[in-house]
């Protein structure tokens, strides 16, 4: 089954699979360090529900769900 | 392109990295502010002195990457390879490096003398971050100075390898990326294609600006790219699509591969985010504690905008009439004295009363932005920003829009996509405004007075739904203009969260001080030039019949037996009608007349009209102008006889003209019409072009007509007024 970031539970370390959102949004992700492998993890979710606050590379990034839903990530230590 | 300009060092980085403080460490805060040609970017300036050279120094504007799809962000390419570009200094959060690291390994492949300046030294070591810079700086092939922005810190080793990289160079050594073997292919396709395009561009640079244009072209906006260049583009890319390949990717990762390897080599492995942050944040993005905090932060901005400065605004008022009164005593009565009284200095007035409240607000906004606040503002309201179509970071501007329009469309920089900003910019005029405020008390006052509704008084209940109501027409606004005039995708939200860091007060009074000269320069012109007109269009044509009229009844007065205090009584009354009948002469008076049968259906009649059109001056102007057109002299909203003029005001048909009704429509017309020429002018201002500040004024009458005259006939309807 395929897995996004929204799915991922809070404070769960996962790999990125893949980004599969309109071009230059996947890029702008991508040039930010978000790639295939990456490690990344799901902090907070916003007090309103949305967006949710991502970290990555030592850094925070927030999204909103509808992106963070284009994210397929492989939880550690799932196969 | 600017081939004989001086010379220039870039100085760029990711946005929270610092630059700006650099920046201003470096100039000594001598900026100058200007503007990119084409687009409503600021471009700061400084000289610096360096050896025997002179260079300008140019602020780039924040960015992760040199990929570009608008105009403002191909200003960083097209700074980048002006001829005159000596080199880049690259500003890099030592906290983030490895994300971080990736605009100066661009900047470097695209062979420009590069200086990495690894800033927050201080943050990162308290992180237990160590760096190995000199090992960096082989990988690189350019230096990486350690600094600290704030505390000047490695400033001078900084301005060192500066020198050094201007020093003249055969062949520029650049850190070896290794792309896809595929990739590489493409690229050597499309270098001649480039070599055609920038023939004066060195050979060895071909293959990388083919690479940006891989990575930067396709449903793009960018300027000057010649069509043969988007096909050859466009070509490879669909080549490599059938073929399953990912080219984004491919560069992106290729980069990234490269980069993960020299941070391993360099750099100790990163602890977690610093504790006090990660606590920090934990309160104030908490479902409870963190929304009380954002309201209470709010409304702290909004108490200073709207109270906190009231006395300042004051002062400036207070100024500019003894200023006028002084004029008025030394110059000679006449047009000049009228000109000089009426137009120019209060022109000055009207630009500088929004000195307070700009700087206000952009202290505020300085503060949260460098303090990393702003970002959670954004990330608690962005929920309620989507909804219509905005961004989170709309708020802040939305909800200064309650007390001055002014400062909140210049508060809309903070939004980095210009669609997002120029939907909020044309939204935000409805938020009901300050000098609003008096026109609301002046009508409650005249219809409402000692009336109740139930257990609230009239008056309150209309001013609580003026406000109420601005708040549903400007979110109502925002979502309408995205769906139709400036459509588009929905802003999407990729927002960094930075560390909180505590800002320095020297570079938000810097940066604040900096916004409002452009404003007083750029916007104030424009101000004054309509205050001039206005008053001419209010003052012109003379009367001569007028003034003979009044001389006659003057001169009658001072011949009367009566005592002096009550000569000077009856010369005021008399100067007062005169003015007030003169007014009505005037151009704007007759066009006032004109307009009646137009003004009519929606409850007003040929006065009001004339203070609508003085009122473009500010909406409060619309009090004074009422006061000069009823013969009254000066007036405010809590003036008696205005208000008793007002009431005793009658239709052709005897009809009163200021009923609750005709006043709730005064209130809504004033509520929703763009009766302000400074929110004209600073819109003409931050979206550069004449065409949107005719938009907004245009949209914002007819609205406001519409409303009036569907409150007034249904009302008549339904039987009240």
């Amino acid at each position: 089954m395929k897995r996004s970031l929204v799915d991922l539970p809070l404070g769960q370390h996962a790999e990125i699979a893949s980004i599969d959102c309109e071009r230059r949004l996947s890029r702008r992700l991508m040039e930010m360090g978000l790639l295939p492998g990456t490690r990344v993890r799901v902090v907070r979710v916003a007090p309103l529900g949305d967006p949710i606050e991502l970290r990555v590379r030592n850094y925070s990034l927030s999204v909103r769900r509808a992106e963070a839903a284009k994210i397929a990530v492989r939880p550690e230590g799932a196969v | 392109m600017s081939d004989e300009a001086s010379p220039q060092v870039l100085i760029a980085g990711n946005p929270n990295c610092g630059k700006s403080t650099l920046f201003n460490a470096l100039s000594g805060g001598s900026a100058h502010v200007g503007n990119y040609p084409g687009v409503t970017v600021d471009r700061t300036t400084a000289t610096l002195q360096l050896g025997s050279e002179q260079i300008e120094l140019v602020d780039v504007p924040g960015m992760y990457s040199l990929t570009a799809s608008s105009p403002e962000e191909q200003l960083a390419v097209d700074a980048l390879t002006e001829s005159n570009t000596r080199a880049v200094i690259c500003v890099v959060d030592a906290t983030t490096l490895e994300r971080g690291l990736y605009l100066p390994l661009q900047l470097i492949e695209s062979g420009v003398p590069v200086v990495i300046a690894l800033n927050m030294m201080d943050a990162a070591a308290r992180i237990g971050l160590r760096v190995d810079t000199e090992r960096l700086s082989e990988l690189f092939a350019s230096p990486v100075i350690p600094v600290v922005a704030t505390k000047r810190r490695g400033l001078d080793a900084l301005l060192a390898a500066l020198e050094a990289q201007l020093e003249p160079r055969s062949g520029i050594a650049t850190p070896e990326v290794t792309y896809p073997a595929e990739l590489q292919a493409d690229l050597a396709t499309l270098a001649p294609v480039i070599a055609r395009w920038r023939p004066q561009m060195p050979a060895s640079q071909h293959r990388v600006f083919a690479l940006w244009c891989l990575l930067s072209l396709g449903e793009d906006s960018l300027r000057g790219v010649p069509d043969e260049v988007r096909k050859a583009v466009g070509n490879i890319r669909r080549a490599a699509a059938e073929r399953g390949r990912n080219l984004d990717l491919e560069i992106v990762s290729s980069r990234y591969v490269w980069l993960d390897r020299a941070v391993a080599e360099t750099c100790s492995p990163q602890g977690p985010k610093p504790s006090w942050s990660e606590r920090i944040d934990r309160v104030l993005t908490h479902p409870i504690a963190g929304i009380s905090i954002f309201a209470v932060v709010m409304f702290g901005i909004f108490e200073a905008l709207f109270a906190g400065a009231e006395p300042l605004i004051g002062a400036i008022e207070t100024f500019t009439g003894f200023m006028q009164t002084q004029s008025a005593a030394i110059l000679p009565p006449g047009v000049l004295q009228d000109l000089i009284v009426d137009g120019v200095i209060a022109g000055v007035g009207n630009v500088i009363v929004f000195a307070p409240q700009i700087l206000m607000l952009f202290l505020f906004i300085g503060f949260l932005e460098d303090s990393g606040y702003l970002a959670r503002v954004a990330f608690v309201i962005d929920r309620v920003m989507k909804g219509v179509g905005l961004h989170g970071k709309a708020f802040v501007p939305l909800l200064s829009g309650f007390a001055c329009a002014v400062p909140a469309v210049m508060a809309t920089r903070t939004i980095e996509r210009r669609r997002d900003r120029l939907v909020t910019m044309l939204a935000l005029p409805l938020m009901s405004c300050s000098a609003r405020l008096p026109i609301y008390i002046l009508v409650v006052g005249t219809v409402f007075a000692g009336q109740s509704l139930g257990w609230f008084s009239a008056g309150a209940v209309a001013l609580f739904s003026m406000y109420t109501l601005s708040v549903l027409v400007t979110l109502a606004a925002a979502a309408v203009l995205r769906r139709t005039v400036l459509p588009g995708p929905a802003p999407t939200f990729v927002l960094e969260m930075p560390p909180y860091r505590w800002p320095s007060a020297g570079i938000l009074w810097i940066n604040a001080w900096r916004r409002l000269r452009v404003f007083l320069v750029d916007a104030g012109t424009i101000i004054l030039a309509m205050t001039i007109l206005l008053w001419a269009l209010l003052s012109f044509p003379k009367s001569t019949e007028v003034s003979g009229h009044y001389a006659t009844e003057r001169a009658q007065v001072l011949q009367s037996a009566s005592s002096e205090t009550t000569k000077a009584e009856a010369l005021q009354a008399l100067d007062a009608r005169e003015a007030g009948e003169q007014l009505a002469h005037s151009l704007g008076g007759r066009f006032g007349h004109a307009i009646e049968p137009v003004l009519r259906p929606i409850g007003f009649d040929w006065q009001i009209g004339v203070g609508i059109i003085g009122a473009f001056a500010a909406r409060e102007v619309f009090i004074s102008t009422l006061g000069v057109v009823f013969g009254i002299g000066e007036a405010d909203e809590e003036n008696k006889p205005l208000r008793q003029a007002l009431r005793d005001a009658r239709h052709a048909d005897g009809s009163p003209v200021m009923t609750p009704l005709s006043g709730v429509s005064l209130m809504i017309f004033f509520l929703l019409a763009c009766q302000c020429m400074s929110t004209i002018a600073v819109v003409k201002k931050e979206s550069g072009s004449w065409k949107w500040p005719v938009f907004l004024f245009s949209y914002m009458t007819v609205l406001a007509y519409l409303a009036s005259l569907a409150v007034y006939q249904g009302g008549q309807l339904l039987g009240y007024g």
